[in-house]
């Protein structure tokens, strides 16, 4: 339950694969290969979300099949804050909108604050495969609502004009957009490890293990569960807004039950319960889709059968393979 | 938006007429300043009740096999859509080639229960004793495979199939309207379906094992029962059970690759209603589901267009109906979080 | 890594216009080859790569890839051929999403985009761009011209669409000229696979006539169950649900259905002869609209590349705009916008031995461009 020796052979894989997930696109900008950084800010950014889910469903077991949801909120508040921004037109209350990117994930992280917590008291009410299902109900109401709502594209999505502003760098540059989507990648991930050794981490695993027995000691699982899903989509949803600003467009698909079930995947793929399942999980999978895409029109066939032998032959996902047993269940 | 019987203004109605004297099989009436009315004929309300019944037994030979699966095995199929899919295509198949339905569907409870059985074997059997995040990783990656297989073998472009000769045509309704033979067929089937189901597992000798299976999984295997073979039997039946209702819809529908997915979600959202494990469950919960999802598409727009115009409530209430049973299942399991019949799993 | 169909193994016969630019030209194909929709990516494809092939042009090179029609997967591809492949031009996108997510991005890095399929109306006006050519058609075009149509015969039309931009579109665009009453105006769920409520309510509701745009698998489950559902009232759609593509899942339910649309096989004119006939030998399957529009697509830059270099955008842009090349569907221009001057068709859904397809039974519009154009500042 607390934290390992320093320099385990798992903290040696992730610095390891923190410095590759670096030095790619690094590599790319010296070769002159900038779509190579694109991709690794793709990585960046599922891996940014998949690590929100993480706290929910590695650290509290609560596997929410309804992330996307708050992904393609995030996204949504980067694209209808600064269209209005763009078109200068003001929104609800007079608020004129916002191209700065700050201030976007903020109004992400609140937002998705603001519905996680609903969605939240709800669904914990259920466990188990209840819990999975319902968090997808949620998900697919906030799906048809998006494609049905005309102000903001519906299906057709909402185009973002000029990649949003941060002080200081220009974002419109690959790398520098990389590097900020890179340290919010690793400020996640230095949040899911102090929370994973914090009291609060310690109630969760109890929650998870045995909620009985923390109900006994006056603590509610209930509350605990209930704040580690929170702050588990406002994670995600701050990755949905960084995802809108990569492809500078937002849509529905953002929202799909594939989705979510994508950042699952990418969790178990890299290795379900560790720090850097998420981010292993990321870079093998859109690594796979982008090589077999390549190769053949039948790329999804291929994938299907390298998932099912991970899953069969790989237990424990990537990290499982590099660095042997996970120490959290 | 022009003139016409849907363009209304927004003033609400000013009586309710319920006298059902007019039109066939009486209406009721609402007047409108404007002189104009909403017509809600009792023939049309039948008619989409069976529409939504219909529905609902569809989701139940879907749900069946999913609620069997989990409730002896333990396990979360994803791939139940695909199977569903399988008998789609079988069935479209083999029709086109004998030119006859019902080899087809005999074609499709056997490609579906075969295809079944070798993923049982081949995978799934490995997953049993894994958690339920290794099970959602390989059913998903077993979508993925059986979608681009099913093009790689039979193109990209949709199959035909049509209902057969025998159940063409419509019967009348009481009250004048009139109802398709076909979907009666579908509803007909779905009962047999469900008396078959009670009568297997509570009057045979498989049925026993079923319910020991569920309720005490190492019991079952002391007792000296080859539990490998019961569970790819299980496995088999649910398999045939969502290829029949793909054979089924297939006639209906675009037998196309990618239609298990959206049936997948719905039987899901059937299961969890119902409470997972449940048959009974299943069954309530696909006939909740497809009377709500019928009835929503329908009596919604009309209701709001009743308190904005027209042109708004179209949208407003298709939007709505899309969701409804998302919002009926989320308050179901609000405050009975273990669906309607859980098991005592 | 890369998938690379080089065209013109035929190329013995270069044209001597061709010699002056021979430089290699890279176009990037984006289109949809896996998942439902992928009928349609794939007519696409194999029209366009024929109509390569045929002309015999040895210096261009195709990037072709599969968007799995994502609109993500569709933004990295295009990121993927400008920043990596370096392509002078891209095509090949199907649906109106896409087209959103990727135009925009693409036109903006000064890369030309040519539309075999979709114009979603903002790109036709407020957001039309120089680098955007739209060869196929706008959106709201095939339900303009069903609306001109139904006033011939028609007073009193249902009409119903999916719950979604194109399918608000579409009604509207059929409301813009159609002048009698409307029956019922329904709109479904996208993706939605059950229409007996809907059928029920038109049968219900004293219609003279249908018009509906489905596309895809709910336009098949539409049509089966109507014609299964023993309502007679007459049933009119965009040419997307009666096309090449769908017509043998529907079968002969669609016979005798009036649709719209720019091309039809048997459109009288020596391009769509040689078209249709190459496209049979090639394939042994009878070309959709997609597969025009798409091997229209192909000899309009083929066209270019005969006047102006790919490299010098202005003179390229230039050659485009002029549409110097033999269209399938007869009389093609652009418009102020990029988007196409043409004449609209009513077909009719026949059989012709085993095989449904269409014969054209009237125009519904003559020279028609867009709605849209009056608000393109270009």
């Amino acid at each position: 339950m607390t934290n390992a020796p320093f320099m385990t052979r798992e903290t040696i894989i992730n610095a390891l694969l923190a410095l590759l997930l670096l030095g790619f696109p690094l590599a790319a900008q010296a070769m002159g290969e900038p779509f190579y950084i694109t991709l690794a800010t793709r990585i960046a950014v599922l891996a940014l979300a998949a690590v929100g889910l993480n706290i929910a469903l590695g650290l509290g077991g609560l596997v929410s099949f309804g992330h996307a949801a708050f992904f393609g909120l995030g996204g949504y508040v980067a694209g209808i804050l600064a269209t209005h921004a763009f078109n200068a037109e003001p929104m609800l209350f007079g608020f004129e909108g916002t191209t700065s990117m700050p201030a976007i994930w903020l109004a992400a992280i609140v937002v998705c604050g603001l519905i996680a917590l609903p969605i939240g008291a709800i669904s914990l009410r259920t466990a188990g495969v209840y819990f999975i299902m319902i968090t997808l109900a949620f998900a697919q109401m906030i799906y048809y609502f998006a494609v049905s709502w005309p102000a903001y594209g519906g299906e057709d999505g909402l185009s973002i004009y000029v990649r949003n502003e941060f002080p200081g760098l220009n974002t419109a540059q690959p790398l520098p957009f990389f590097l900020i989507c890179y340290v919010l990648l690793l400020a996640a991930l230095a949040l899911f490890w102090m929370l994973r050794g914090s009291r609060f981490g310690a109630a969760l695993e109890a929650a998870r293990q045995n909620p009985v027995r923390l109900s006994a000691v006056g603590i509610a699982p209930f509350t605990i569960r209930l704040v580690a899903f929170v702050i588990s989509a406002m994670v995600t949803g701050v990755a949905g807004a960084l995802f809108a600003d990569l492809n500078k467009f937002v849509s529905p698909s953002m929202l799909s039950w594939q989705m979510s079930g994508e950042f699952i995947v990418l969790i178990i793929l890299g290795g379900k319960g560790r720090l850097f399942g998420p981010v292993a999980g990321a870079m093998l999978y859109v690594l796979i889709e982008y090589a077999l895409g390549g190769i053949t029109e039948r790329w999804q066939f291929f994938l299907g059968l390298i998932l099912l032998c991970v899953v069969l032959f790989a237990r424990g996902g990537l990290l499982g393979l590099l660095a042997g047993k996970a120490r959290h269940g | 938006m022009r003139g016409g019987a849907y363009a209304r203004t927004s003033e609400l109605p000013l009586t309710l007429d319920l006298s059902p004297q007019v039109g066939r099989g009486g209406v009721f009436v609402a007047h409108f300043p404007a002189s104009e009315s909403i017509r809600l004929s009792i023939a049309l309300l039948i008619e989409q009740l069976l529409n939504g019944l219909q529905l609902g037994v569809m989701l139940f030979l879907m749900a069946a096999g999913l609620t069997l699966i989990f409730g002896v095995m333990g396990l979360i199929n994803l791939a139940h859509g695909s199977l569903y899919m399988v008998g789609a295509f079988a069935c479209a198949a083999v029709a086109a080639a004998t030119g006859s339905f019902w080899i087809g569907l005999v074609a499709s409870l056997i490609a579906a229960a075969a295809a079944g059985a070798i993923v049982e074997v081949t995978v799934i059997r490995r997953l049993y004793d894994r958690d339920h995040l290794d099970q959602v990783l390989a059913t998903f990656a077993l979508i993925l495979m059986f979608s681009e297989g099913t093009r790689w073998l039979f193109g990209s472009f949709p199959l035909y199939l049509d209902i057969p000769p025998l159940l063409q045509g419509a019967v009348p309704l009481p009250g004048g309207g009139q109802y398709q033979l076909y979907r009666l067929a579908i509803i007909g089937v779905g009962i047999v379906v469900a008396i078959g189901l009670y009568l297997l597992i509570s009057r045979t000798r498989l049925g026993m094992r079923i319910r020991a299976g569920e309720s005490d999984r190492e019991m079952i295997a002391a007792l000296g029962v080859d539990i490998r073979t019961l569970y790819t039997v299980v496995f088999a039946l649910g398999a045939a059970l969502a290829g029949l209702a793909g054979a089924m819809v297939g006639a209906l529908q675009s037998v196309q690759v990618g239609m298990g997915e959206p049936a997948l979600i719905l039987a899901f959202v059937v299961i969890v209603i119902g409470g997972i494990g449940s048959i009974k469950g299943a069954l309530f919960g696909a006939i909740l589901v497809g009377v709500v999802d019928t009835m929503g598409r329908f009596l919604l727009p009309k209701a709001l267009a009743l308190a904005m115009p027209a042109a708004e409530a179209g949208p407003i209430g298709a939007a709505l109906a899309s969701m409804l049973i998302y919002i009926v299942m989320a308050l179901i399991l609000a405050f009975r979080p273990s669906g309607l019949f859980a098991a005592q799993s | 890594m890369k998938k690379i169909i080089v065209a013109g193994i035929f190329g013995l016969s270069m044209a001597a216009s061709n010699l002056a630019h021979a430089e290699p030209v890279k176009i990037g194909v984006i289109t949809t080859l896996s998942g439902g929709g992928a009928g349609l990516g794939v007519d696409m494809r194999d029209a366009f790569t024929l109509a390569m092939k045929k002309s015999g042009n040895k210096d261009v090179e195709l990037v072709i890839e599969d968007d799995a029609q994502k609109p993500e997967i569709a933004v990295q591809l295009a990121e993927k051929m400008i920043q990596s492949d370096k392509v002078d031009l891209l095509t090949g996108i199907i649906w109106s999403n896409l087209a959103m997510a990727v135009v925009p991005n693409a036109v903006a890095q000064d890369i030309i985009y040519l539309s075999p399929n979709a114009g979603p109306s903002v790109l036709a006006g407020a957001k039309c761009n120089p680098n955007y050519f739209n060869v196929a058609y706008q959106n709201d075009n095939f339900h303009e011209a069903m609306g001109q149509y139904a006033n011939k015969d028609y007073k009193k039309t249902f009409i119903l669409a999916p719950n979604y931009p194109a399918g608000k579109d579409s009604l509207t665009g059929f409301k813009r000229y159609y002048k009698g009453e409307l029956a019922g105006e329904i709109y479904t769920q996208v993706g939605q696979t059950d229409y007996a409520a809907e059928i029920a309510q038109i049968r219900d509701s004293g219609a003279d006539s249908v018009f509906f745009f489905l596309p895809g698998g709910m336009g098949i489950a539409f049509m089966k169950q109507y014609a299964q559902s023993g309502v007679k009232i007459p049933v009119m759609g965009p040419g997307f649900s009666f096309d090449q593509d769908i017509l043998p899942a529907v079968g002969d339910a669609a016979l005798g259905v009036k649709n719209s649309a720019s091309w039809s096989k048997d459109l009288d004119n020596a391009a769509n002869k040689e078209f249709v006939e190459a496209f049979q030998a090639e394939y042994k399957r009878l070309p959709s609209v997609y597969a025009a529009q798409s091997w229209d697509t192909a000899n309009l830059i083929l066209s270019a590349l005969g006047k102006a270099s790919v490299k010098d955008k202005d003179a390229f842009r230039a050659a485009l705009k002029a549409a110097d090349f033999k269209s399938v569907r007869g009389d093609f221009t652009f418009n102020t916008n990029n988007h196409p001057i043409q004449n609209i068709y009513v077909r009719e859904v026949v059989k012709e031995g085993d095989v449904l397809t269409n014969k054209i039974v009237g125009t519904a519009f003559e020279k028609r461009g867009d709605a849209y154009a009056e608000q393109c500042k270009m």
